[in-house]
């Protein structure tokens, strides 16, 4: 349990990588590292599929990424209506590559493939927790 | 040039918007049509292959039922299921089949009927053939994965939202002309780049059409193709290849590596090249998509592809005339059927059979079908 809570409706609850929540909820966004190869991974996995390994350590990811590629999203999915419209993105971040929103203040004129981008964590109304990005200056 | 496994009968239902039947009924229009062209009866198919995404009906293991109404009882049957990429998975299967010897004839039956629950909750359960855990929860649909390859193309070749119109204009003219396509209106290129945008930069005339329909291909070894059929059509090449699910596990954005790997063991397999191909059905879910496909193909080099479209090279009369049945953006993208129709039209072709959309004189055709944003590629190369 715990993982339900990711994201503005999640489709999932039970995870061995659920503290992932617990970090969102202290202010952190957390890959894991395989203590084996030291592989970092996002989205953060129990197993190392280099070294068959199950030893994961958590570590956070930091700094300013780049903007790979993103889209405004204006018709949206069932169960997501009332977010539209919203900014979906892919951030490299150098060791690991995240995918996500922009803030719901960041007009997509504002954006340009390649610029910094940084994470932010963040809280929707109803107890979901959630990371965002927000160009980095 | 391997001639081991044939094409030897092909159907389609029409291609529409709420097709008013059910899914047994929508599967036997293809089967119909597909036995009538192999002039065979249904004890000589050895085993049937049923293609189809989940969720979209209600039924469950739907090849038990399809092969009962299709009257393929007691031959083994099972589900092959790769989103949109399903029914060419289905027809890898059932040439492996074939070529082990299991079998000599094999039916390949691709299905949907999209049209029983809305365009919202179609787009929810598309969204959900990504990572669930990872992306579906900030809200995904495949429109908003290809926009974001848009996006990455544009910025790194110079490719832009009218050349992405341009490919619309194309596929509706053969829209036009093929009477099993769900979209038959014509569309041009203001229309096109005025149009609402649905994802950025992906506007409604870049998306194709969902639609009910269904597919049928008949394959049989060697001996029985040549006993059976005037015409049969040969796989030369099957190439499959897959990518990480997750956008974050993708080297770039600007093209789809499955579908290069894939067309390499394709174009290896039946010893040909990219400049062999005479005509080809490429995945054009998206506007964008039919772009990256010219390069992953190797019809044009990398951030190229935008000189075949600008030059109409993709044309009937062009180097290499690309979805010439109005592909899925107008002909429509019935997930379970597409790739089975996309063989058709180039057995079809390769027949001189296609009317009005006839390649004259087309020896090579090639089927690129791709499951998912890239998860899944299946290239097929075919001859006479």
């Amino acid at each position: 349990m715990g993982f339900e809570r990711f994201g503005r409706k999640s489709f999932t609850s039970q995870t061995k990588v659920a503290a992932f929540v617990d970090y969102l909820d202290k202010g952190e966004l957390r890959a894991t590292k395989c203590n084996n190869c030291d592989q970092v991974f996002f989205p953060p996995r129990a197993d190392c599929p280099n070294c068959l390994g199950d030893g994961m350590e958590w570590v956070e990811v930091e700094g300013t990424g780049s903007l790979v590629s993103f889209t405004q999203v204006n018709y949206a999915p069932a169960g997501f209506e009332g977010d539209v419209p919203y900014i979906l993105s892919l951030v490299d971040f150098g060791k690991v590559r995240v995918f996500g929103r922009m803030r719901s203040d960041v007009p997509q004129e504002a954006l340009k493939v390649g610029m910094p981008v940084k994470a932010v964590i963040c809280r929707l109304s109803d107890g979901q927790v959630a990371y965002e990005f927000l160009p980095a200056r | 040039m391997p001639k081991d496994v044939a094409v030897i009968g092909v159907g389609q239902s029409a291609f529409v918007r709420g097709y008013p039947g059910s899914i047994r009924e929508l599967a036997f229009e293809a089967f119909r049509e597909a036995m009538l062209d192999a002039s065979i009866g249904v004890k000589e198919i050895g085993a049937s292959v049923v293609c189809s995404a989940p969720e979209y009906d209600r039924q469950r293991s739907p090849s038990g039922l399809i092969a009962e109404y299709l009257g393929l009882n007691p031959q083994p049957t099972f589900v092959i299921e790769n989103v949109c990429a399903s029914s060419t998975s289905g027809i890898r299967a059932a040439y492996s089949l074939i070529k082990s010897g299991l079998h000599d004839i094999v039916a390949v039956i691709g299905f949907q009927k999209m049209s029983e629950i809305s365009s919202a909750e179609s787009q929810e359960r598309m969204g959900r053939g990504a990572d669930i855990m990872w992306e579906s929860p900030f809200g995904t649909m495949m429109p908003a994965y290809y926009a974001m390859h848009a996006r990455a193309h544009f910025e790194k070749h110079g490719s832009t939202e009218r050349d992405l119109a341009m490919i619309r204009v194309k596929s509706s003219k053969y829209g036009m002309l093929n009477d099993k396509a769900v979209y038959r209106g014509e569309v041009k290129l203001e229309k096109a780049l005025n149009a609402g945008v649905v994802s950025s930069p992906l506007k409604v005339y870049d998306c194709c059409a969902n639609a009910d329909g269904a597919s049928c291909v008949i394959l049989a070894n060697r001996d029985r193709a040549v006993e059976l059929s005037p015409k049969p059509v040969w796989l030369l090449g099957l190439g499959a290849a897959t990518a990480p699910m997750n956008l974050t596990g993708r080297e770039a954005l600007d093209g789809l590596s499955c579908a290069r790997a894939a067309a390499r063991q394709a174009y290896q397999m039946a010893g040909l090249q990219p400049q062999d191909i005479d005509v080809a059905e490429v995945h054009d879910c998206f506007t964008i998509a039919e772009l990256m496909a010219y390069e992953d193909l190797g019809f044009a080099g990398p951030g190229k592809g935008v000189d075949l479209v600008r030059n109409g090279e993709t044309y009937i009369g062009g180097k290499i005339p690309v979805n010439v049945d109005g592909g899925l953006l107008s002909k429509g993208h019935p997930i379970g059927a597409t790739g089975g129709s996309q063989v058709r039209t180039i057995v079809l072709q390769l027949r001189g059979e296609a009317g009005a959309m006839q390649v004259p004189g087309a020896e090579f055709g090639l089927v690129h079908n791709i499951g998912g944003v890239g998860i899944y590629s299946n290239v097929i190369i075919l001859g006479r």
